[in-house]
């Protein structure tokens, strides 16, 4: 491997053959070429999802009751459901050990939302201090609504950013700013921040407040809570299907709604959901590695070709060799030396190739369910290991036999 | 210098066994040139393959320098071809993509000698055989006597104890061919043994000794007076 004579010696080789090198080299590049960018996306698939998972807080479970479709103890199909402040207080009483974070959340309908002359299409919905972290929302300008804004009824607004960059860009700032909801004014208090641009088109204000100005009584639209987050992904599914369940039964036992009754009372959970898509997202990633192995597979049976090839077209060298004194293992050897060298210069150049595209094109990349495509380097780097090692096998085959043929056999006249 | 006695060789062809050498006795002396005629399938290819250990032989015995010559593995084969034996080829057999200098520095390559030697000497021997201008030429640039040329200057370049050419003049039009037997005869004048394979009669009349074969046999041995092929040039 050291011997300098026998680099001299395959030197001279490549560069009097660069077709035949340049084509070798081609199929094993392309091979770690196409291994990387696949295993690149399985990555930024993977990534995709999970940020699409954090627009809410990931352990977050949501109640959206609905309409009855079967008959239970006597009552009709076809009720629709109403939660009440009542069932949302018995169940955070209920499911205290169990809740981070818990907010109902009232849907303000009929108003009309006016920001000085302009009209304000934007939904109004009455929520909880807690919301903030259910949502996942973050707080680019002034502050959420707290507490204290609940009990004192307060008159105030949280605004989302892309309502502040359509309507208030006019003035500096939104904070301190008053936009009037069916003649009563509400100051803006803060701006939040969500990882899509539809989520930013609500404004939030306190759900006693939304309840007590907008004729809500004790109505609440929907609920939402937060789990306390657990190390173990499995554990953290595990606890969120078994709070949601509780929960369920709790709010169809109130409700008189029959047990096996889903579109009556929908529990939903992120945790739950999020297993699902980790789940898919194992599988595209299981997926491309089987399509970059059968391409690896693929390259390696190129090399192989190319080394059966190669010697074929060598063999009358090889005679020659072999008839200037040439021993069968240096004949072994040259042939290896050369594969291995070439297998190896080229299955590092795609790597960094298909890397460097990677780190250059990757963060570009603005396509949803993938992001910032990117790929272990150590594993791309033994997947080189392992093309050489395997471009080495299957140039040993041919070389040892090409290097067991008599001489007067490869000299024979062509 | 090679010494053989009761030689037979045979060749397997599926249930047929071709007897191609029958109890050959022969015994060539350091610094002669000699010529070994036969017509096609006489065995002289076969002989000549044997002697340059590229073919093992079935029975007898074949000494080379004093060095018996027999079971070798092919590892022992090579270093023995490379330190005894230079060949020279009716097809020239160069590497095409090796210029003339490399492809005559080859052997040095294989005896381990440092490459800026094996390049000093690859000019040297090019220089013998009048080629040095051609030295960084590629075969296919070259014609057929000085393909030849380069050839001999190749299998010289090893310093081997024997030269052995197995129908060097074949491809090649008579004058030509004079011009690669003045070499060798040249070579020869030097001390050098060498042993032609052929079956033209003028070429085997330039050597000192003319061995006949025939089916298998030697059926002639006699000492010829030398024509010297330098008044045909």
């Amino acid at each position: 491997m050291f011997d300098l004579e026998r680099w001299q010696e395959i030197f001279d080789t490549i560069r009097k053959n660069k077709l035949r090198t340049f084509l070798t080299g081609l199929s094993v590049a392309s091979g770690i070429f196409i291994l990387v960018i696949l295993l690149g996306f399985g990555q930024g698939m993977r990534n995709g999802i999970e940020q699409e998972f954090k627009e809410d807080a990931s352990t977050s479970v949501w109640v959206w009751p609905g309409v009855t479709s079967k008959e239970y103890k006597g009552l009709n199909p076809g009720r629709s459901i109403q939660l009440v402040n009542e069932n949302y207080n018995n169940a955070t009483e209920m499911f205290k050990s169990d809740i981070e974070y818990a907010s109902p959340r009232i849907f303000v309908r009929g108003v009309s939302v006016n920001y000085g002359k302009e009209a304000l299409i934007y939904g109004v919905q009455g929520i909880s201090s807690d919301f903030q972290f259910i949502e996942n929302a973050s707080i680019s300008e002034g502050r959420f609504i707290n507490y204290q804004d609940e009990v004192n009824v307060g008159k105030v607004a949280i605004i989302g950013h892309k309502i502040k960059t359509d309507v208030f860009n006019e003035v500096e700032t939104p904070i301190g700013e008053f936009i009037d909801i069916s003649g009563i004014p509400f100051k803006v208090i803060g701006v939040y921040k969500e990882m899509e641009d539809r989520e930013e088109e609500r404004i939030y204000i306190p759900i006693t407040t939304a309840q007590k100005a907008f004729n809500g009584g004790n109505r609440v639209n929907n609920m939402s809570f937060a789990l306390p987050p657990v190390e173990n992904f499995d554990q953290a599914v595990a606890q969120a299907i078994n709070f949601k369940n509780g929960l369920r039964e709790y709010l169809q036992q109130v409700h008189t709604i029959a047990p096996d009754d889903t579109s009556a009372m929908e529990v939903w959970s992120a945790m739950e959901e999020a297993k699902r898509y980790y789940g898919l997202t194992n599988n595209i990633k299981l997926f491309f590695w089987f399509v970059g192995i059968c391409t690896i597979i693929a390259g390696v049976v190129g090399v192989s070709n190319i080394m059966m090839i190669v010697v074929k077209e060598r063999t009358r060298e090889i005679g020659i060799r072999k008839a200037l004194g040439a021993k069968p293992w240096s004949i072994i050897g040259m042939i290896l030396h050369e594969a291995i060298f070439v297998t190896a210069i080229s299955g590092f150049a795609g790597l960094i190739f298909s890397m460097a595209l990677l780190e250059l094109v990757g963060p570009n990349i603005e396509v949803d369910y993938v992001l910032n495509p990117s790929v272990n380097f150590n594993v791309a780097f033994s997947t080189v290991l392992v093309l050489i090692v395997a471009g080495t096998l299957a140039g040993f085959v041919p070389a040892y036999r090409a290097a067991k043929v008599k001489v007067i056999e490869s000299l024979r006249d062509e | 210098m090679i010494e053989i006695k009761d030689l037979h060789k045979s060749y397997k062809m599926g249930n047929n066994s071709l007897h191609v050498l029958k109890g050959i006795n022969f015994k060539v002396e350091e610094g002669e040139l000699v010529a070994i005629m036969g017509s096609s399938g006489s065995g002289k290819s076969t002989l000549l393959n044997i002697l340059g250990m590229l073919d093992e032989l079935d029975e007898g015995s074949y000494t080379l320098d004093g060095v018996p010559i027999k079971n070798l593995s092919e590892t022992k084969a090579a270093q023995y071809r490379n330190k005894f034996l230079g060949f020279i080829f009716q097809s020239f057999n160069l590497i095409n993509y090796k210029s003339a200098a490399e492809n005559v520095a080859l052997p040095l390559y294989y005896q381990k000698v440092p490459r800026k030697e094996r390049q000093e000497k690859a000019m040297q021997y090019l220089e013998k055989v009048g080629l040095k201008p051609w030295a960084e030429h590629l075969p296919n640039e070259l014609s057929g006597g000085q393909k030849q040329r380069v050839a001999i200057a190749r299998a010289m370049a090893a310093e081997p104890k024997v030269l052995l050419a197995d129908e060097p003049t074949g491809a090649l039009d008579s004058k030509t061919s004079y011009e690669v037997m003045d070499l060798i005869q040249k070579i020869n004048d030097e001390g050098n043994t060498i042993l032609v394979v052929t079956h033209e009669e003028d070429i085997a009349h330039m050597c000192k000794r003319i061995v006949h074969l025939k089916d298998g046999v030697i059926v002639e041995d006699k000492k010829v007076e030398q024509v010297r092929a330098e008044q045909y040039v």
